[in-house]
Protein backbone atom coordinates (compact mmCIF):
# COMPACT_ATOMS: atom_id res chain seq x y z
CA UNK A 1 0.00 0.00 0.00
CA UNK A 2 1.41 3.16 -0.98
CA UNK A 3 0.84 5.97 2.01
CA UNK A 4 2.37 8.74 0.38
CA UNK A 5 -0.05 10.86 -1.46
CA UNK A 6 0.54 10.89 -5.41
CA UNK A 7 1.21 14.41 -5.60
CA UNK A 8 4.24 13.65 -3.09
CA UNK A 9 5.74 10.89 -5.35
CA UNK A 10 5.43 13.04 -8.29
CA UNK A 11 7.06 15.98 -6.97
CA UNK A 12 9.80 13.39 -5.40
CA UNK A 13 13.03 15.16 -4.73
CA UNK A 14 12.08 18.17 -7.45
CA UNK A 15 13.48 19.00 -10.42
CA UNK A 16 17.06 18.46 -11.22
CA UNK A 17 17.38 21.95 -12.44
CA UNK A 18 20.02 20.16 -15.35
CA UNK A 19 19.29 18.50 -18.67
CA UNK A 20 19.49 21.36 -21.18
CA UNK A 21 23.38 21.35 -21.50
CA UNK A 22 23.45 17.69 -22.34
CA UNK A 23 20.46 18.10 -24.56
CA UNK A 24 22.68 21.09 -26.14
CA UNK A 25 25.85 18.68 -26.11
CA UNK A 26 23.92 16.32 -28.23
CA UNK A 27 22.50 18.05 -31.00
CA UNK A 28 25.72 19.81 -31.26
CA UNK A 29 27.87 16.98 -31.15
CA UNK A 30 25.33 15.47 -33.43
CA UNK A 31 25.75 18.38 -36.25
CA UNK A 32 29.45 18.51 -35.64
CA UNK A 33 29.78 14.47 -36.65
CA UNK A 34 28.16 15.02 -40.19
CA UNK A 35 30.64 16.99 -41.37
CA UNK A 36 33.59 14.82 -39.61
CA UNK A 37 31.95 11.39 -40.48
CA UNK A 38 31.39 12.15 -43.84
CA UNK A 39 35.08 13.41 -44.42
CA UNK A 40 36.50 10.52 -42.28
CA UNK A 41 35.00 8.11 -44.57
CA UNK A 42 35.19 9.36 -47.83
CA UNK A 43 38.81 9.43 -46.66
CA UNK A 44 39.19 5.63 -46.00
CA UNK A 45 37.50 4.64 -48.93
CA UNK A 46 40.24 6.97 -51.00
CA UNK A 47 43.08 5.50 -48.43
CA UNK A 48 41.33 1.85 -49.19
CA UNK A 49 44.34 0.14 -50.83
CA UNK A 50 46.87 2.70 -50.21
CA UNK A 51 49.82 0.89 -48.17
CA UNK A 52 51.32 1.70 -44.76
CA UNK A 53 53.32 4.56 -45.29
CA UNK A 54 50.92 6.43 -46.95
CA UNK A 55 48.67 6.28 -44.29
CA UNK A 56 51.24 7.60 -41.75
CA UNK A 57 51.91 10.36 -44.17
CA UNK A 58 48.18 10.89 -44.23
CA UNK A 59 47.85 11.38 -40.54
CA UNK A 60 50.95 13.20 -39.95
CA UNK A 61 49.74 16.04 -42.22
CA UNK A 62 48.90 18.60 -39.28
CA UNK A 63 44.97 19.16 -40.49
CA UNK A 64 44.15 15.76 -40.79
CA UNK A 65 45.85 15.21 -37.55
CA UNK A 66 43.77 17.91 -36.51
CA UNK A 67 40.01 16.67 -37.61
CA UNK A 68 41.28 12.95 -36.34
CA UNK A 69 40.96 14.30 -33.06
CA UNK A 70 38.00 16.24 -33.27
CA UNK A 71 36.52 13.69 -34.79
CA UNK A 72 37.33 11.05 -31.62
CA UNK A 73 36.23 13.89 -29.05
CA UNK A 74 33.36 14.58 -30.54
CA UNK A 75 32.06 11.23 -31.43
CA UNK A 76 32.97 9.55 -28.02
CA UNK A 77 31.39 12.74 -26.69
CA UNK A 78 27.95 12.01 -28.24
CA UNK A 79 28.62 8.08 -27.63
CA UNK A 80 28.61 8.84 -24.40
CA UNK A 81 25.27 11.18 -24.33
CA UNK A 82 23.53 8.53 -26.21
CA UNK A 83 24.46 6.06 -23.83
CA UNK A 84 23.70 7.63 -20.88
CA UNK A 85 20.64 8.36 -22.32
CA UNK A 86 20.01 4.53 -23.08
CA UNK A 87 20.90 3.84 -19.21
CA UNK A 88 18.41 6.24 -17.92
CA UNK A 89 16.05 4.98 -20.32
CA UNK A 90 15.96 1.39 -19.99
CA UNK A 91 17.55 0.66 -16.28
CA UNK A 92 15.69 0.79 -13.05
CA UNK A 93 17.28 -0.82 -10.42
CA UNK A 94 19.44 2.24 -9.17
CA UNK A 95 22.08 0.41 -7.97
CA UNK A 96 22.64 -1.31 -11.09
CA UNK A 97 21.87 2.30 -13.10
CA UNK A 98 24.52 3.67 -11.33
CA UNK A 99 27.22 1.23 -11.57
CA UNK A 100 26.84 0.76 -15.41
CA UNK A 101 26.54 4.48 -15.52
CA UNK A 102 29.93 4.91 -13.63
CA UNK A 103 31.83 1.71 -15.89
CA UNK A 104 30.18 3.51 -18.83
CA UNK A 105 31.83 6.56 -18.46
CA UNK A 106 35.00 5.24 -17.52
CA UNK A 107 34.99 3.16 -20.59
CA UNK A 108 34.24 5.84 -22.88
CA UNK A 109 37.01 8.17 -21.46
CA UNK A 110 39.65 4.66 -22.01
CA UNK A 111 39.04 4.48 -24.93
CA UNK A 112 39.14 8.04 -25.99
CA UNK A 113 42.11 8.74 -24.61
CA UNK A 114 43.69 5.52 -26.18
CA UNK A 115 42.33 7.14 -29.53
CA UNK A 116 43.75 10.59 -28.81
CA UNK A 117 47.34 8.82 -27.93
CA UNK A 118 47.20 6.80 -31.34
CA UNK A 119 46.70 9.61 -33.60
CA UNK A 120 49.15 11.78 -31.53
CA UNK A 121 51.64 8.79 -31.38
CA UNK A 122 51.57 8.72 -35.20
CA UNK A 123 51.64 12.34 -36.07
CA UNK A 124 54.27 13.30 -33.12
CA UNK A 125 56.31 9.92 -33.25
CA UNK A 126 59.30 9.49 -35.19
CA UNK B 1 14.98 -2.96 -17.19
CA UNK B 2 12.30 -1.79 -19.33
CA UNK B 3 9.59 -4.52 -19.54
CA UNK B 4 9.20 -5.79 -22.81
CA UNK B 5 6.69 -8.71 -21.99
CA UNK B 6 3.68 -8.39 -19.91
CA UNK B 7 4.19 -9.59 -16.15
CA UNK B 8 2.54 -13.04 -15.77
CA UNK B 9 -0.54 -11.82 -14.20
CA UNK B 10 -1.36 -9.98 -16.90
CA UNK B 11 -0.88 -12.15 -19.83
CA UNK B 12 -4.54 -11.71 -22.07
CA UNK B 13 -6.10 -15.40 -21.41
CA UNK B 14 -8.74 -16.50 -24.33
CA UNK B 15 -12.76 -15.69 -23.36
CA UNK B 16 -15.65 -17.07 -24.22
CA UNK B 17 -18.23 -16.21 -26.67
CA UNK B 18 -20.61 -14.77 -24.85
CA UNK B 19 -23.72 -14.26 -27.40
CA UNK B 20 -24.65 -14.85 -30.96
CA UNK B 21 -27.13 -12.83 -33.15
CA UNK B 22 -29.20 -14.38 -35.58
CA UNK B 23 -30.79 -13.52 -38.49
CA UNK B 24 -28.87 -10.09 -38.79
CA UNK B 25 -26.63 -8.83 -42.11
CA UNK B 26 -24.23 -6.77 -40.74
CA UNK B 27 -22.51 -8.41 -37.54
CA UNK B 28 -19.33 -7.24 -35.92
CA UNK B 29 -17.60 -9.42 -33.28
CA UNK B 30 -16.06 -7.13 -30.53
CA UNK B 31 -13.48 -8.68 -28.35
CA UNK B 32 -13.23 -7.17 -25.27
CA UNK B 33 -10.80 -7.22 -22.87
CA UNK B 34 -12.30 -8.05 -19.13
CA UNK B 35 -11.04 -8.20 -15.58
CA UNK B 36 -12.73 -8.44 -12.57
CA UNK B 37 -10.74 -8.05 -9.13
CA UNK B 38 -13.04 -9.39 -7.04
CA UNK B 39 -12.75 -12.44 -9.44
CA UNK B 40 -8.46 -11.95 -9.99
CA UNK B 41 -6.81 -14.26 -11.95
CA UNK B 42 -5.43 -12.91 -15.70
CA UNK B 43 -7.64 -11.02 -17.87
CA UNK B 44 -9.45 -12.64 -20.69
CA UNK B 45 -10.79 -11.50 -24.01
CA UNK B 46 -14.29 -12.23 -24.25
CA UNK B 47 -16.06 -11.78 -27.94
CA UNK B 48 -19.82 -10.27 -28.08
CA UNK B 49 -21.90 -10.41 -31.21
CA UNK B 50 -23.49 -7.14 -32.21
CA UNK B 51 -25.84 -6.51 -34.95
CA UNK B 52 -24.47 -2.98 -36.59
CA UNK B 53 -28.08 -2.48 -37.67
CA UNK B 54 -29.45 -1.58 -34.93
CA UNK B 55 -26.80 0.34 -33.13
CA UNK B 56 -25.06 3.34 -33.39
CA UNK B 57 -21.79 4.14 -35.75
CA UNK B 58 -19.48 4.35 -32.91
CA UNK B 59 -17.56 2.34 -30.91
CA UNK B 60 -18.73 3.73 -27.60
CA UNK B 61 -22.57 3.07 -29.52
CA UNK B 62 -21.53 -0.31 -29.51
CA UNK B 63 -20.28 -0.62 -25.75
CA UNK B 64 -23.30 1.09 -24.78
CA UNK B 65 -25.33 -1.41 -26.58
CA UNK B 66 -23.39 -4.71 -24.89
CA UNK B 67 -23.49 -3.39 -21.63
CA UNK B 68 -27.43 -2.17 -22.03
CA UNK B 69 -28.51 -5.34 -24.14
CA UNK B 70 -26.05 -8.56 -23.70
CA UNK B 71 -23.69 -8.02 -20.09
CA UNK B 72 -24.34 -5.58 -17.92
CA UNK B 73 -21.30 -6.24 -16.20
CA UNK B 74 -19.22 -4.98 -18.57
CA UNK B 75 -17.57 -1.89 -17.27
CA UNK B 76 -15.93 1.29 -18.64
CA UNK B 77 -16.08 4.75 -18.18
CA UNK B 78 -18.09 7.37 -20.45
CA UNK B 79 -20.15 10.62 -20.14
CA UNK B 80 -20.49 12.88 -22.94
CA UNK B 81 -20.41 10.60 -25.78
CA UNK B 82 -18.97 13.44 -27.89
CA UNK B 83 -15.43 13.59 -27.74
CA UNK B 84 -15.16 16.43 -24.45
CA UNK B 85 -14.97 14.69 -21.49
CA UNK B 86 -12.11 12.27 -22.31
CA UNK B 87 -13.58 9.81 -20.03
CA UNK B 88 -14.02 6.89 -22.53
CA UNK B 89 -10.45 6.79 -23.53
CA UNK B 90 -9.28 2.96 -24.72
CA UNK B 91 -7.49 0.98 -27.13
CA UNK B 92 -9.23 0.00 -30.01
CA UNK B 93 -7.82 -1.87 -32.78
CA UNK B 94 -4.56 -0.91 -31.85
CA UNK B 95 -4.49 2.61 -31.05
CA UNK B 96 -5.24 4.54 -28.32
CA UNK B 97 -8.52 6.53 -28.84
CA UNK B 98 -11.66 7.65 -27.82
CA UNK B 99 -14.86 5.38 -28.10
CA UNK B 100 -16.84 7.70 -28.87
CA UNK B 101 -15.44 9.30 -31.52
CA UNK B 102 -14.07 6.35 -33.42
CA UNK B 103 -16.48 5.03 -35.96
CA UNK B 104 -17.09 1.13 -36.07
CA UNK B 105 -17.27 1.31 -40.46
CA UNK B 106 -13.44 2.81 -40.05
CA UNK B 107 -12.32 -0.77 -38.47
CA UNK B 108 -12.04 -3.54 -40.79
CA UNK B 109 -12.14 -7.35 -39.35
CA UNK B 110 -13.06 -7.49 -35.51
CA UNK B 111 -12.55 -4.71 -33.39
CA UNK B 112 -10.33 -5.20 -30.40
CA UNK B 113 -10.85 -3.02 -27.09
CA UNK B 114 -7.98 -2.86 -24.66
CA UNK B 115 -7.77 -0.36 -21.59
CA UNK B 116 -5.02 2.24 -22.41
CA UNK B 117 -1.62 0.51 -22.43
CA UNK B 118 0.58 0.45 -19.71
CA UNK B 119 -1.33 1.66 -17.04
CA UNK B 120 -3.00 -0.49 -13.78
CA UNK B 121 -6.13 -1.78 -14.66
CA UNK B 122 -9.31 -0.77 -11.91
CA UNK B 123 -11.70 -2.83 -13.68
CA UNK B 124 -12.40 -4.08 -17.67
CA UNK B 125 -11.83 -1.31 -19.27
CA UNK B 126 -10.72 1.42 -16.29
CA UNK B 127 -7.31 2.71 -16.11
CA UNK B 128 -5.99 4.21 -12.92
CA UNK B 129 -5.26 7.31 -13.76
CA UNK B 130 -4.37 8.47 -10.00
CA UNK B 131 -1.31 9.08 -10.65
CA UNK B 132 -1.69 10.47 -14.48
CA UNK B 133 -3.64 13.40 -12.44
CA UNK B 134 -1.29 13.84 -9.39
CA UNK B 135 1.21 14.79 -12.38
CA UNK B 136 -1.39 17.38 -14.00
CA UNK B 137 -1.43 18.78 -10.46
CA UNK B 138 2.16 18.98 -9.94
CA UNK B 139 2.51 21.75 -13.11
CA UNK B 140 -0.09 23.94 -11.62
CA UNK B 141 -2.91 24.16 -14.13
CA UNK B 142 -4.07 27.36 -13.29
CA UNK B 143 -2.43 31.10 -13.69
CA UNK B 144 0.30 32.38 -10.89
CA UNK B 145 -0.05 36.26 -10.76
CA UNK B 146 2.56 37.96 -8.74
CA UNK B 147 0.80 40.91 -9.28
CA UNK B 148 -1.99 42.06 -6.68
CA UNK B 149 -5.07 42.52 -9.28
CA UNK B 150 -8.29 43.58 -7.47
CA UNK B 151 -11.27 41.27 -8.27
CA UNK B 152 -13.47 43.45 -9.82
CA UNK B 153 -10.53 43.69 -12.89
CA UNK B 154 -10.31 41.99 -15.86
CA UNK B 155 -6.77 40.40 -17.24
CA UNK B 156 -6.68 41.59 -20.82
CA UNK B 157 -5.03 39.35 -23.35
CA UNK B 158 -4.06 40.24 -27.27
CA UNK B 159 -6.13 38.59 -29.83
CA UNK B 160 -2.47 36.97 -31.27
CA UNK B 161 -1.59 35.68 -27.41
CA UNK B 162 -4.55 34.23 -27.59
CA UNK B 163 -4.24 32.37 -30.84
CA UNK B 164 -1.12 31.14 -29.17
CA UNK B 165 -3.60 28.90 -26.76
CA UNK B 166 -5.07 27.51 -29.93
CA UNK B 167 -4.15 23.76 -30.14
CA UNK B 168 -3.56 23.32 -26.36
CA UNK B 169 -6.65 24.59 -24.96
CA UNK B 170 -8.25 21.42 -27.00
CA UNK B 171 -6.47 19.38 -24.68
CA UNK B 172 -8.72 17.02 -22.95
CA UNK B 173 -6.70 15.09 -20.38
CA UNK B 174 -7.70 11.39 -21.80
CA UNK B 175 -3.90 10.37 -21.30
CA UNK B 176 -3.91 8.89 -24.79
CA UNK B 177 -0.91 10.02 -25.93
CA UNK B 178 0.76 9.46 -22.52
CA UNK B 179 -0.18 6.02 -22.64
CA UNK B 180 1.20 5.75 -25.85
CA UNK B 181 4.40 7.09 -25.05
CA UNK B 182 7.29 3.85 -24.76
CA UNK B 183 9.31 6.71 -22.61
CA UNK B 184 6.27 7.16 -19.95
CA UNK B 185 5.88 3.26 -20.48
CA UNK B 186 9.14 3.18 -19.05
CA UNK B 187 9.65 6.17 -16.81
CA UNK B 188 5.90 7.45 -16.20
CA UNK B 189 7.22 7.72 -12.47
CA UNK B 190 9.36 10.86 -13.23
CA UNK B 191 8.65 11.35 -16.83
CA UNK B 192 5.48 13.91 -16.69
CA UNK B 193 4.03 12.44 -20.28
CA UNK B 194 3.35 14.15 -23.40
CA UNK B 195 -0.32 15.38 -22.12
CA UNK B 196 0.67 16.79 -18.97
CA UNK B 197 3.57 18.55 -20.92
CA UNK B 198 1.17 20.06 -23.79
CA UNK B 199 -1.01 20.91 -20.51
CA UNK B 200 2.42 22.80 -18.96
CA UNK B 201 3.22 24.51 -22.28
CA UNK B 202 -0.37 25.78 -21.99
CA UNK B 203 0.50 27.70 -19.04
CA UNK B 204 4.12 28.91 -19.75
CA UNK B 205 2.49 30.60 -23.25
CA UNK B 206 -0.07 32.25 -21.36
CA UNK B 207 0.69 35.82 -21.91
CA UNK B 208 -1.62 36.29 -18.57
CA UNK B 209 0.81 34.12 -16.60
CA UNK B 210 3.50 35.26 -14.58
CA UNK B 211 5.76 32.48 -13.36
CA UNK B 212 6.78 31.15 -17.08
CA UNK B 213 10.69 31.06 -15.26
CA UNK B 214 9.47 29.00 -12.05
CA UNK B 215 7.15 26.46 -14.26
CA UNK B 216 10.36 26.40 -16.60
CA UNK B 217 12.29 25.95 -13.23
CA UNK B 218 10.15 22.65 -12.70
CA UNK B 219 10.29 21.10 -15.91
CA UNK B 220 13.98 21.31 -16.44
CA UNK B 221 15.23 17.77 -15.18
CA UNK B 222 16.58 15.05 -17.19
CA UNK B 223 13.62 12.84 -16.62
CA UNK B 224 10.89 15.56 -16.00
CA UNK B 225 10.96 16.71 -19.57
CA UNK B 226 14.00 15.40 -21.64
CA UNK B 227 12.85 11.88 -21.39
CA UNK B 228 10.60 12.67 -24.63
CA UNK B 229 12.81 11.68 -27.75
CA UNK B 230 10.63 12.73 -29.90
CA UNK B 231 8.92 9.37 -30.96
CA UNK B 232 6.00 11.29 -31.75
CA UNK B 233 3.29 8.56 -30.94
CA UNK B 234 1.68 10.83 -28.98
CA UNK B 235 0.66 13.35 -31.98
CA UNK B 236 -0.19 10.18 -34.29
CA UNK B 237 -2.37 9.00 -31.44
CA UNK B 238 -4.62 12.37 -30.22
CA UNK B 239 -7.70 12.03 -30.74
CA UNK B 240 -8.45 15.42 -30.49
CA UNK B 241 -5.91 16.20 -33.63
CA UNK B 242 -2.90 17.94 -31.18
CA UNK B 243 0.60 18.08 -31.11
CA UNK B 244 1.80 17.18 -28.04
CA UNK B 245 5.48 16.85 -29.37
CA UNK B 246 5.61 20.02 -30.96
CA UNK B 247 4.54 21.45 -27.39
CA UNK B 248 7.38 19.71 -25.87
CA UNK B 249 9.87 20.68 -28.57
CA UNK B 250 8.70 24.57 -27.62
CA UNK B 251 9.64 23.65 -24.04
CA UNK B 252 12.59 22.52 -24.30
CA UNK B 253 13.69 25.49 -26.66
CA UNK B 254 12.19 27.71 -24.08
CA UNK B 255 14.90 26.05 -22.11
CA UNK B 256 17.73 26.65 -24.24
CA UNK B 257 16.68 29.78 -24.58
CA UNK B 258 17.26 31.10 -21.02
CA UNK B 259 20.70 29.49 -20.88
Amino acid sequence: MQLRSPLARVRGLGAARAGTDEFITQRLTAIALIPLLLWFVGSIIHLARADYATVIEWIKTPWVTVALILLILVLFLHAHSGLREVLQDYVHHEIIKTIAMVAMKFFVITITVSSVLAVLRIALGG
Amino acid sequence: MAEFRLPAHSAVKKGKLVNRVENAKHVKKFLIYRWDPQEGGNPRLDTYEVDLDKCGPMVLDALLKIKNEIDPTLTFRRSCREGICGSCAMNIDGTNTLACTKPIENIKGDVKVFPLPHTEVVKDLIPDLTYFYAQYASIKPWIELHTAIPPDHEMLQSKEDRAKLDGLYECILCASCSTSCPSYWWNGDRYLGPAILLQAYRWIIDSRDEATGERLDNLEDPFRVFRCHTIMNCTNTCPKGLNPGKAIAEIKKMLVQRR
